[in-house]
């Protein structure tokens, strides 16, 4: 078994896999992240059946939790698979933090959360941000501290995709970007490395200031969002709330009443840089 | 035989952690572990019960009181909404 090790935020992984490939694949991509000496979660990247290793090569997605019914993906894949694995660790096991489903970035000590359904943009969105003065914190979980309430990075590779690849290949350099992965279930996925400064601070917290509901595809417009609506949507966008009892709650409804949130719908990525900023100037 | 009206009795302060945030409010629910969204009057009753147990008619006088409403139409309003937080065991139902 070949292995591989990386701290993302609070959280250590071990990386396990029959394969070389996906190994090194993630070696590389990982290259600035930290060690750590003890892990938190185990993935396993195995192959469906024994011949299966070598012959149409599929890789069975397995780890400390597994989904049963998980579709097995092509070897092409298995940078996905990885990452697909270690989010579902995150989903399924932590309890450290409230997790919402949400990209976030910082300025200035405050935190923009952005959450939404897949197609959203807000991966597109934190990416974008990122590379232009905002220090990425993470595009798949937001983590809550269920004390100060605070959000805490988890920075991991952003996962672009379909015209998202192209709107990012533009601005960040070819040697930040992982292996194209056409056909997947999600369409075509390319993985994008943070800027180092999201890695480098990645122990630093913000405090969250505005939360943002994206939809891409529509005209230009804003709306507010009331406390009960976010609060509803965000224990959907939660894979933990129901575990975390009474601290989740208590997260949950301290963030709803202190971080005004707002609905945006915009056409193209120069729309909603528009917006964010604006609202960013208003609200935060 | 004339029967007694339905008492009910809501649970001890501590299993209730209740959060308004705009027109509707939330309820945790420590006993079961359940989250609860839910509209006027529901907060109004609560606010409205003590450690003693009261009827539907009982509340309908405390809030016409405090909201200068018909607590005649208010109470099978209450009746009704104490029914269901008794299904979801945020209030307990004593059955005279």
């Amino acid at each position: 078994m070949h292995e591989f090790r990386v701290q993302v935020g609070p959280a250590g992984f071990r990386i396990g896999s029959v394969w070389e490939a996906p190994i090194r694949t993630l070696a590389e991509l990982y290259r600035d992240y930290p060690t750590p000496t003890i892990t938190d979660y185990s993935v396993r990247l195995e192959a469906v059946s024994p011949w299966r290793r070598y012959i149409r090569p599929s890789v069975a997605i397995n780890g400390d939790y597994m989904l049963p019914d998980a579709a097995p993906l092509p070897l092409t894949q298995a940078l996905l698979a990885a990452e697909m694995a270690m989010n579902l660790q995150m989903a399924l096991g932590w309890r450290r933090h409230l997790l919402l489903h949400a990209s976030a970035v910082e300025k200035d000590g405050k935190a923009l959360i952005m959450t939404g359904e897949s197609g959203s943009g807000k991966s597109t969105l934190s990416a974008m941000l990122g590379h232009m003065g905002w220090r990425f914190m993470g595009d798949e979980f937001v983590l809550l501290d269920l004390v100060t309430g605070e959000a805490t990075p988890f920075p991991r590779l952003i996962s672009l995709k379909n015209e998202a690849i192209d709107a990012m290949q533009a601005q960040v350099a070819a040697d930040r970007f992982g292996p194209l992965m056409c056909g997947t279930p999600k369409g075509d996925i390319r993985h994008l490395v943070p800027p180092r400064d999201a890695v480098q601070s990645m122990g630093v917290a913000a405090r969250p200031a505005l939360l943002l509901f994206p939809s891409f595809g529509f005209q230009s417009a804003v709306r507010p969002v009331a406390p009960s609506e976010v609060f509803a949507r965000l224990t959907q966008a939660s894979t933990n709330y129901v575990a975390l009892g009474e601290a989740g709650f208590g997260a949950l409804t301290g963030f709803v009443k202190g971080v005004p949130a707002r609905a945006i719908d915009y056409r193209n990525g120069d729309e909603a840089l528009t917006l964010v900023n604006q609202l960013w100037d208003d609200l935060a | 035989m004339l029967a007694l009206p339905t008492t009910y009795l809501r649970d001890d302060n501590p299993q209730l952690i209740i959060e308004p945030l705009d027109a509707m409010t939330v309820i945790y629910h420590r006993r079961s572990g359940m989250t609860h969204i839910v509209a006027e009057p529901v907060p109004q009753i609560l606010a409205c019960m003590d450690t003693a147990p009261v009827t539907a008619a009982d509340i309908a006088r405390r809030i016409a009181d405090t909201f200068e409403v018909d607590d005649a139409e208010v109470e099978a309003v209450i009746a009704a909404r104490l029914e269901e937080m008794a299904e979801l065991g945020i209030v307990e139902r004593i059955r005279a």
